[in-house]
């Protein structure tokens, strides 16, 4: 028996391109751009944050790509997000929490459908990457 | 000298005379130089004629027949270095040192050597001591260098 | 196999260059501040810290690439890094200071594909650059690795592999630029003599001194070379491999070691590879530090454990070689090149390049030069486009001279050459040679004498002394041209220089002697005048050929700016300066011998040099 056969091969490409994509900048199904300034952490951006890790990883997707940038000027909105589905307009969701959020990776992110109770505007700005 | 080390090296090679060279690696390796026993040692159980042993043990650079210092200066005179003044990088060494290009110190503690090229050219001059490699050294860098290693 | 476990996604990727020239710049003792960092700020799940091979650019090291958006952040410190960690990867705001800035312009560049030291290049041989961690098997096989050599063991017959190869127009990198595909075939061909066995090398010598091209391929990207290495065993039917590497080069050997330990593992080394029932190992062997031991029947020689002396050929090594068996011997950069050949195919790789020359070619971009590093560029770009594009020009206003390719067997190409298109056959026009990729940039206060005096010493010390012209030869050229810059030079010893230099060309033994007289030919075909002012005039126009130099002290200047420090009295080695503490000093001629320390250690520009 060979130690790995063609098959094996194929399988560790796949699965290591998966994980190390967002280093030669591959196609994304969409962007979620957490606003991390000061206020956003304070308000609880990295609650928001650690929940969109954990549906990528227990989903094992790896063409959502998720950034973070500044305060994104709406502080008393915080915490806020941004998702991008590939090929639409981008939209701001504010008052987020980890229920919410989870909504929305559900249905927007992944379903295309903007969740509109949540949304704040559409089209406001792009993600830096 | 400690002839089981020589030994362990050279079962690891099992006899097989084309890993001389590597032999007389490793022994370089172990004590800085090749002691005149080791390659006694070395032509007897490898039963190849000292002066072969000799030949090689003198014809490549990375062998020294006497004993270096703790700390190695390696000044590179590479093509890179050398237009970009490291020959007075290492005449500050060697009047720094009072040591002439492959000289050991009487005390044991420092060797000066030139080398041609220790491939990071990007950042001539360069001199490396031991494993460090030491970036952009200019002659007046070079008391700091010393100073770094003379405890 | 198993089933594989499900491993952990990172949002950013931190990419660390543990290249050579980045860890003697701190590399690790920044990944240590970056690793407390993350921590500290709760950020160790969502941030991967990656160490990489050589980014390239050197100069600015040591460097930190952030993914994705390929954020390139230079000169880092570990005063840096806590800023850096919370406002860029916490609060997603990149830190402007810690970016490049191109010298004479303000605003950083950001992003490392909008820098110009990387906009022109073109990454074949370098194409996982920056992007893998070379210790990591999968992240090869990720960026298509292994891929090639599925292909040629399960779908192309050895003759077919030879044909892309062949098709491709690869050449060889290691310097004589000899077409790979022609030489595996008649590898190939070699009828296998007593037993069957051919052997493959791979030459990670790289003497020419100026340049570590090879070097980061074996550290940056280890896999890609034993990929070629085993696709060219296929194709040749050889058995067993050895990677020579250079002494000077502990992580190379030390990277190449864990990559061929992985690949055995994997079953893509070994017997019955990839379940094909091919079998291929490699072996390491280490050089011992001898320039002549990268020409390849004094390699051979050495890998054999006997004196690393060349000897005539033919037979070549591909008739008769390791063992005096038929062995196929190829650079590193030419190994690397095999793999994504056969993966993208010939015609592909044929579409880059000129007409002779295909492909790409990685240089060491070094000497008086802004950016120095390593680059890939297409073949057929011209000189200027390296130069001053991606190399950014000449450092502190000075004015470009020459650059020197080649190593010792290259030439000088002097400015006037600026638009020369960097091919095999452009280079050995203009009296140089491709050589291994050496780039070594020179400037108005380089002395192109000196510059062959130097190559001619380097070619002298590392002569292995086996035959006649090249051992007297480049010794007597050497007295010669140090009576030159002695000021004792005479008209008749350039015509004397000249024909010797012919002479060696023509009569020695190998590639040593016969190409050691370049670095003269060509300095006497473009600099010809600086050896006439060496001669007439008693003058080394860039002040380099100190013999020739007069130092005198600027009496005002040392006492009223200097006030009199009287380093430079003390520091002279044959007591030719007079003065004392707080006085003007002034160096008696007579007494001195040349050495310019004074000029070196003074600290106010006291010492002047005509
Ligand atoms: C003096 C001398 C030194 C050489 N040094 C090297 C070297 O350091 N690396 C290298 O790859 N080839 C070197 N060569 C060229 C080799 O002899 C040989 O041509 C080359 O390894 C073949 O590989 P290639 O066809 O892939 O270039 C040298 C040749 C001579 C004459
Ligand atoms: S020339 Fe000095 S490191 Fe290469
Ligand atoms: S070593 Fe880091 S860029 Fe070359």
């Amino acid at each position: 028996m060979p130690k790995l056969t063609l098959d094996d091969l194929a399988k560790i490409r796949e699965k290591t391109k998966r994980l190390t994509t967002i280093r030669v900048g591959g196609e994304y199904r969409a962007k979620v751009c957490v606003h991390m300034g000061t206020c956003g952490i304070a308000a609880g951006a990295r609650t928001i944050m650690n929940a969109l890790m954990k549906e990528l990883e227990e989903r094992e997707i790896h063409d959502v790509l998720l950034t973070n940038s500044g305060c994104a000027g709406l502080c008393s909105r915080e915490p806020m997000a941004t998702v991008e589905v590939a090929g639409q307009a981008p939209v701001k969701y504010v008052d987020l929490t980890e229920k919410k959020i989870k909504e929305i990776f559900e249905k927007h992110v992944l379903g295309g459908k903007i969740v509109q109770e949540y949304a704040l505007g559409i089209g406001s700005e792009k993600t830096d990457y | 000298m400690n002839h089981a080390n020589i030994t362990e090296i050279l079962n690891k090679y099992q006899g097989d005379e084309s890993s001389l060279i590597a032999i007389l690696q490793d022994i370089q390796e172990e004590y800085s130089y090749l002691p005149r026993e080791a390659l006694v040692q070395v032509s007897k159980e490898m039963n190849v004629p000292l002066s072969r042993v000799l030949s090689l043990a003198t014809f490549f650079r990375a062998f020294s027949l006497k004993p270096k210092g703790k700390h190695s200066v390696h000044v590179c005179l590479g093509t890179a270095c050398h237009v970009r003044g490291a020959q007075r990088v290492l005449e500050k060494f060697e009047r720094e040192l009072g040591l002439k290009s492959g000289e050991t110190s009487e005390d044991l503690l420092f060797s000066l050597d030139a080398v041609r090229c220790l491939g990071c050219c990007g950042l001539a001059p360069v001199v490396q001591v031991g494993e460090e490699v030491h970036g952009k050294i200019t002659p007046a860098k070079v008391t700091g260098v010393i100073k770094k290693y003379r405890k | 196999m198993a089933e594989m476990a499900k491993e952990k996604a990172y949002r950013i990727h931190l990419m660390v260059c543990a290249g050579t020239g980045c860890v003697s710049n701190n590399a690790f003792g920044i990944k240590a501040a970056l690793e407390r960092e993350v921590k500290k700020q709760g950020l160790e799940n969502e941030v991967l810290i990656v160490t990489t091979g050589c980014n390239g650019f050197c100069e600015r090291g040591p460097l930190l690439v952030v993914q994705p958006g390929s954020i390139f952040y230079q000169q880092l410190t570990e005063k840096d890094i806590p800023h850096l960690v919370e406002e860029h990867f916490l609060k997603g705001r990149p830190v402007k200071k810690l970016m490049y800035t191109p010298p004479k312009e303000k605003t950083p560049v950001p992003v490392l594909s909008d820098i110009d030291f990387f906009k022109k290049q073109v990454l074949i041989a370098l194409r996982n650059r920056g992007l893998i961690d070379p210790e990591k098997i999968d992240e090869y096989i990720a960026r298509d690795g292994y891929k090639a050599v599925a292909k040629a063991l399960t779908e192309m017959a050895p003759e077919q592999v030879i044909t892309e190869i062949a098709n491709s127009g690869l050449r060889g990198r290691g310097g004589a630029g000899f077409p790979t595909g022609l030489k595996w075939q008649m590898v190939r061909n070699a009828p296998a003599s007593n037993g069957s066995l051919k052997y493959l090398i791979c030459n990670g010598d790289e003497g020419d001194p100026g340049a570590f091209m090879d070097r980061s391929i074996l550290e940056a990207d280890p896999h890609s070379v034993i990929e070629g290495m085993v696709i060219g065993a296929r194709a040749v039917g050889a058995s067993e491999g050895f990677v020579y590497v250079r002494n000077e080069y502990p992580l190379a050997i030390k990277r190449m070691n864990i990559a061929i330990e992985q690949a055995r593992d994997y079953g893509l080394l070994g017997n019955n590879i990839l379940g094909t029932g091919f079998d291929f190992d490699i072996k390491i062997v280490r050089g011992a530090g001898a320039f002549v031991c990268g020409e390849e029947t004094a390699l051979i020689a050495s890998v054999e454990g006997r004196l690393g002396e060349p000897r005539t050929r033919p037979p070549y090594p591909a008739q008769s070689g390791l063992w005096e068996k038929p062995t196929l011997i190829n650079n590193v950069e030419t190994w690397a090149n095999v793999p994504i050949i056969i993966d993208r195919g010939a015609k592909w790789y044929a579409s880059i390049g000129t007409l002779t020359s295909k492909g790409t070619k990685v240089f060491s971009l070094v000497g008086k030069i802004n950016n120095t590093g390593l680059v890939e560029v297409p073949m057929g770009i011209a000189l200027r486009e390296i130069i001053y594009d991606i190399g950014g020009g000449i450092p502190g206003g000075k004015e470009f001279k020459a650059v020197q390719t080649g190593g010792p067997s290259g030439g000088c190409i002097p400015k006037e050459q600026l638009d020369l298109p960097i091919d095999y056959e452009s280079l050995t026009a203009a009296g140089s040679m491709m050589g291994s990729g050496g780039m070594v940039v020179m400037d108005e206060d380089t002395c192109m004498v000196d510059v062959a005096r130097y190559f001619l010493t380097f070619t002298k010390d590392e002569s292995c002394g086996k035959c006649t012209p090249c051992r007297e030869g480049t010794k007597a050229m050497l007295d010669i041209i140090t009576r030159i810059t002695e000021g004792k030079g005479t008209e008749e010893d350039l015509t004397l220089l000249e024909d010797m230099a012919h002479a060696v060309k023509d009569s020695s033994l190998c590639g040593l002697g016969k190409t050691a007289p370049n670095p003269v030919l060509t300095t006497l075909r473009y600099f010809r005048n600086e050896y006439e002012a060496h001669i007439r005039d008693r003058k080394c126009p860039a002040h380099v050929c100190r013999q020739l130099n007069v130092y005198t002290i600027d009496e005002n200047r040392c006492l009223t700016v200097g006030k009199g420090c009287d380093l430079c009295r003390r520091n002279c080695a044959s007591d030719a300066i007079r003065g004392a503490k707080n006085e003007a000093h002034r160096i008696v001629q007579e007494k001195c011998i040349k050495c310019g320390v004074c000029y070196d250690v003074c600290n106010f520009g006291a010492v002047k040099v005509d």
